[in-house]
């Protein structure tokens, strides 16, 4: 029983090395194999509904999404927090009302700020 | 093929669990081709049309045939595109689409690894397909790619949070981030889906939305965006993209069938029928399920997407996993 640890992580290594060859084998080994290759100037034009593409494409973008990425930041590290103490919580089953109301007080600082951005109009498009 | 995994090192071992690998992948791209197959036909039939039929015997090769178009075509990056990371892109959002299947366990016999923070390998490896479907927004520097990929990433953040909090309930029960235990905890009591019902709700909804599908496709809307982060693709670099988002069916139907339908356990005490069979039934039903709401459901609007992943889903899951510690404590559990 000992090897399962070490042999699970050689398993998902070799799912991973797996997952990196099938794309660079078949996207760059099989596919200029076969695929035609007759390179044109207009081919190599940026797409736009078939008018030239005017300006570039990387512009300054709406706000919006850095405000929901500054969020996401913030409630993806609550749930980092939330999972050891999820798995710890039967194994602290004597302290378990105290573990509870200590984890409350966190999630309720973290809906405090979520309910902000709500009245700041954040979260509406 | 779990036994695989109690033997000592030997470079034989490590070919067959190499072998193992190998035939998982055969497993998924099978799978892949006749979702496909199948998604259509199921369309086809809500829609009252008949779905593929030319192609082979009732159109069962109508995929392989796409797939051998896509091969012939002309793989062509953009004069404009940036270079190194048009090619990365596809590649970057397959390669954890694929590594997450690993850690799921299929049947008694057919498990590829056993680790103890499964949950978190698969919440932790699902989230970089984000960053390979924003460089292939970014890199192509189309104004349609980068708005899809903008509004995909937007759409996929928010809806993380929801999904990743929903396990958590179940977390508390089984006091396991291994998908093994948690498998064996259903067998010892009920399968989650009854006292994980408002997880297994919220799941459903930010899995969907996650997978980028309709009725939240809003990233790849045909007739705004044209296909959006992937308008510059063609070839397999294409093909790639597409068949991450089908792998990723594959992936998720996979862990909440593990998670909340208790995976390779047989109900109402039907043990003679392989766990397998059980795990395939489930499977196919999740699928199905994906398909049929793609086929009824209308495209939501960006405020509604948005609003509802941070108004609605994630209170709902915080609540959950408060509710879900409560009952706890209560021994309800």
């Amino acid at each position: 029983m000992d090897y399962i640890y070490s042999n699970s992580y050689l398993s998902i290594t070799i799912f991973i090395l797996l997952g990196i060859m099938l794309p660079v084998a078949a996207i760059e080994m099989v596919s200029p194999l076969i695929s035609p290759k007759k390179p044109s100037k207009e081919k190599s034009v940026t797409y736009e509904s078939g008018i030239l593409p005017t300006g570039d494409a990387r512009v300054q973008f709406n706000v919006r999404y850095y405000l929901f990425a500054l969020l996401f930041v913030v409630f993806d590290v609550e749930t980092v927090f939330l999972y050891p103490w999820a798995a710890a919580f039967e194994r602290l089953s004597q302290y378990s009302v105290f573990v509870l109301i200590e984890m409350t007080i966190f999630i309720f600082m973290l809906i405090i700020g979520l309910a902000y951005a709500w009245k700041k109009k954040v979260l509406s498009w | 093929m779990a036994d695989l995994l109690t033997r000592p090192f030997s470079w034989l071992n490590l070919l067959y669990i190499s072998l193992a690998a190998v035939i998982m992948l055969g497993i998924v791209l099978f799978f892949v081709t006749y979702a496909i197959y199948f998604e259509r036909k199921v369309i086809g039939w809500i829609q009252i049309r008949y779905g593929p039929n030319r192609v082979g015997p009732k159109g069962l090769l109508q995929t392989v045939a796409d797939v051998f178009k896509l091969l012939i075509k002309e793989d062509i990056i953009p004069e404009k595109a940036d270079k190194a990371l048009f090619r990365i892109g596809p590649m970057l959002a397959y390669l954890p689409a694929f590594a997450v299947i690993a850690v799921i366990p299929y049947s008694e016999k057919i498990q590829f690894a056993d680790v103890n923070v499964g949950i978190l390998y698969y919440a932790a490896l699902s989230s970089i397909t984000i960053t390979g479907i924003l460089l292939g927004g970014w890199a192509s520097n189309n104004k349609y790619a980068i708005m899809g990929g903008m509004r995909s990433v937007a759409q996929m953040i928010s809806y993380e949070v929801p999904l990743i909090m929903s396990f958590l309930g179940i977390v508390i029960m089984t006091g396991s981030l291994n998908l093994i235990d948690i498998v064996e905890a259903q067998k010892d009591s009920t399968w989650f889906i009854f006292p994980q019902i408002i997880g297994f709700i919220t799941f459903l909804i930010a899995g969907n939305a996650e997978l980028n599908r309709t009725p939240f496709d809003l990233p790849e809307a045909e007739n705004e965006l044209v296909a959006g982060y992937f308008v510059e693709y063609s070839g397999f670099r294409f093909a790639f993209y597409y068949l991450t988002e089908y792998v990723y069916v594959f992936a998720m139907a996979s862990l909440m069938t593990v998670l909340f339908l208790g995976g390779w356990d047989a109900p109402f005490g039907l043990d003679f029928i392989p766990g397998i069979i059980w795990f395939i039934l489930k499977f196919m039903l999740l699928v199905f399920y994906l398909f049929w709401v793609r086929a009824t459901f209308p495209r939501v609007k960006t405020n509604q997407l948005m609003g509802f992943a941070w108004k609605v889903l994630i209170p709902v899951a915080l609540f959950n996993v408060l509710l879900t510690a409560v009952l706890k404590i209560l021994n309800v559990y």
